[in-house]
Formats: C-alpha cells, sequence, structure tokens
C-alpha cells in the first residue's frame, strides 16, 4: 500500500474522534484556567499527560490544595487502563522498531487503540506512517483545543446546550459495536455493563473502569482461545 | 529557570501515564507464546474496556441520555459508525427538548 493512502486513512480515522473530544479539549483549557493553571502548565498538560479524563482529574484536585503524590497517584488510577493497550495492540506492530513501538505507544489513548484494533481486524497492517497519522491528527487538535480552551475559556458557552457534552459515550458506544464479531464480544460487553455500573455504586470512579473491564476479560479468558478447543 | 510546583506534578502524572501505555506491551513481550485464554481475555480489551465508558452514563446521566444510548445502540446494528454519532447527536438534542 502506498504512503499516500496510508496518510489519509489514518487522517480519516483520526476524524471523528477530534470531532467528540474537541469539547473536552476545550473545556479541559478552560477549567484549568479556573483552577489556577497558567495557559502553559494547561497545554503542558495536554501535550504531555494526553489523557482528557485523568487531566480533569487532575485539575480538580490541584483546586483542593492535595498532597502533589496524591494528585499524580490519581493520574495512574484513571490511566491504567492504557496497561491492556499496547499488550493488546503490541501483538499487531511487530514489525516496528522498538524505538517506534516506545515512541508510539505515547500516543495510544482510547481512540487511537480502537482505530488501531479495528484496522488489524479488517485484516489492515497497523503501519507506523498510518498509526502516527492518526496520532498526529488527533494529538495536534487535543493541544490545540487545550490553549483555545485555556485563552477563550471565558467565552466558551454551556456544552450541553449543544448536546457536545454527551458526544463522546455516543462514540464509544460505536465503537464497542465495532467490536461485536469478536468472539465472546455479547458475553462481554454485558459483564463489563453490568460490573462497570456496580462498580460505579460501591467503589466509585475512575474504579468503574479498570474493575469493569477487568471482569469482561476475564469472563472472555473463562470462555476460552480458539472455538476448536471450546470443548472441555 | 524555576519550574512550579504544578508543572512538576504535571511531569510526574505524564510519567506515570506513559508507564501504563508501555507497560502491557513490556510485560507481555516477555513472553515467546502467549496462552489461548490470555490471547481470548486480551481480544476482549477493547469491548470491555469500552462499555465500562459508556455503561454509567448511559444509566446515570438521565433519561434522555439513556434513550440516546438505547437508539444508537440499535441503530448500530444497521447503520455505519458515523452515521450512529450523528444520529446519536440528533438524538440527544431531541430527546433533552421532549423529556429533559
Amino acid at each position: 500500500m502506498n504512503a499516500k493512502r496510508e496518510i489519509a486513512d489514518g487522517i480519516r480515522s483520526a476524524m471523528p474522534v477530534i470531532f467528540a473530544a474537541a469539547p473536552f479539549g476545550l473545556l479541559f483549557g478552560a477549567l484549568a484556567i479556573d483552577n489556577g493553571f497558567s495557559v502553559f502548565e494547561a497545554v503542558l498538560m495536554s501535550a504531555t499527560v494526553y489523557a482528557g479524563a485523568s487531566q480533569m482529574v487532575g485539575i480538580n484536585l490541584f483546586g483542593d490544595h492535595i498532597a502533589p503524590w496524591l494528585i499524580v497517584l490519581s493520574i495512574f488510577a484513571v490511566n491504567f487502563r492504557h496497561v491492556l493497550y499496547s499488550a493488546v495492540v503490541g501483538r499487531h506492530v511487530g514489525h516496528w522498531s522498538k524505538l517506534q513501538r516506545y515512541f508510539g505507544f505515547f500516543f495510544l489513548i482510547d481512540p487511537q487503540f480502537a482505530e488501531a484494533e479495528k484496522r488489524a481486524e479488517d485484516g489492515k497492517t497497523v503501519t507506523f506512517l498510518w498509526y502516527m497519522s492518526t496520532a498526529t491528527a488527533i494529538y495536534a487538535s487535543w493541544i490545540l483545543e487545550g490553549w483555545l480552551g485555556a485563552v477563550f475559556g471565558k467565552l466558551v458557552a454551556n456544552p450541553a446546550d449543544y448536546g457536545v457534552d454527551f458526544l463522546l459515550p455516543v462514540y464509544f458506544l460505536g465503537l464497542v459495536m465495532g467490536f461485536r464479531k469478536r468472539p465472546s464480544w455479547l458475553p462481554v460487553v454485558a459483564v463489563s455493563a453490568v460490573a462497570s455500573i456496580g462498580a460505579y455504586v460501591l467503589v466509585g470512579s475512575p474504579w468503574h473502569v479498570s474493575l469493569g473491564a477487568l471482569a469482561g476479560v476475564l469472563a472472555a479468558a473463562a470462555i476460552g482461545g480458539e472455538p476448536a478447543e471450546a470443548a472441555e | 529557570m524555576e519550574l512550579s510546583t504544578t508543572t512538576w506534578i504535571i511531569l510526574a502524572g505524564a510519567f506515570a501515564t506513559y508507564l501504563t501505555r508501555i507497560g502491557g506491551h513490556l510485560v507481555l513481550s516477555r513472553f515467546k507464546t502467549i496462552h489461548p485464554r490470555v490471547n481470548a481475555g486480551l481480544n476482549a480489551v477493547p469491548a470491555a474496556v469500552l462499555t465500562t465508558l459508556v455503561a454509567p452514563a448511559a444509566v446515570f446521566t438521565g433519561p434522555a441520555e439513556t434513550a440516546t444510548i438505547i437508539v444508537a445502540f440499535v441503530a448500530a446494528f444497521y447503520l455505519p459508525m458515523m452515521a450512529v454519532f450523528v444520529l446519536g447527536w440528533i438524538a440527544v438534542l431531541a430527546f433533552r427538548a421532549l423529556i429533559g
């Protein structure tokens, strides 16, 4: 496949992500300033942590004068699900160099992971060029949104007025549905849904993500691997 | 240059986040073969994780949002991703106007 096509494909994969994440990128910038961040610090956080939910959790804690190590731990807890992502995607990128892997995995956020898995499932090679085209488009717009939100935050109206605050769950649902041909999809989704709702009530956010995901993964492992060895 | 406490916390948070992004690969790449059950678990990761980002939001945000997720869920069996996305957007606006 030629390079031009890989880049175009990569940017096309990024489009709905950029669209769905934009309100959150802007909101992050605006809230960061509200919580006493400088514009530089807001942009720095979007550029280096690069994970929406954990950035929101982080700035909320900054406002409360909590011990620094506890803020770092909270960011780590919210992002812990990422541990699974490089383990999964790593199986499709054996042809990348070591440097490409450790560089590329920096950008392995929820939608990047889902798009990479979708590409592998479609039988296409997850090339470094395709991956970085998607990643660069999402990353650049995320930083730009953080900056715009920080500078013009006061001008951003209530996102709920336009329904954009609920675009991300809709987008994630679309991704979940895209994986429905995979073995054990229905039991995995059912178990993860029930477990995450239960954990959300009993343990609280953000732990419902890790606990719900763990329950779904264990369900899939319990059901088994290849259909051939399903009889047991 | 003097860096603020906030800057240091951000950089430490970024480092912790990077560890989560490479950690899984670091561990898994040490194994020559992957047990079928581990492989089945890994194949379930996208659906499992992404479901947890949808389910509580679908249940606890409000009736309009619950209705939106139901519409998007059904639509996703028949329509491509981008159409589901746009339909979901229209649905959340409509349901909020109708049932709040």
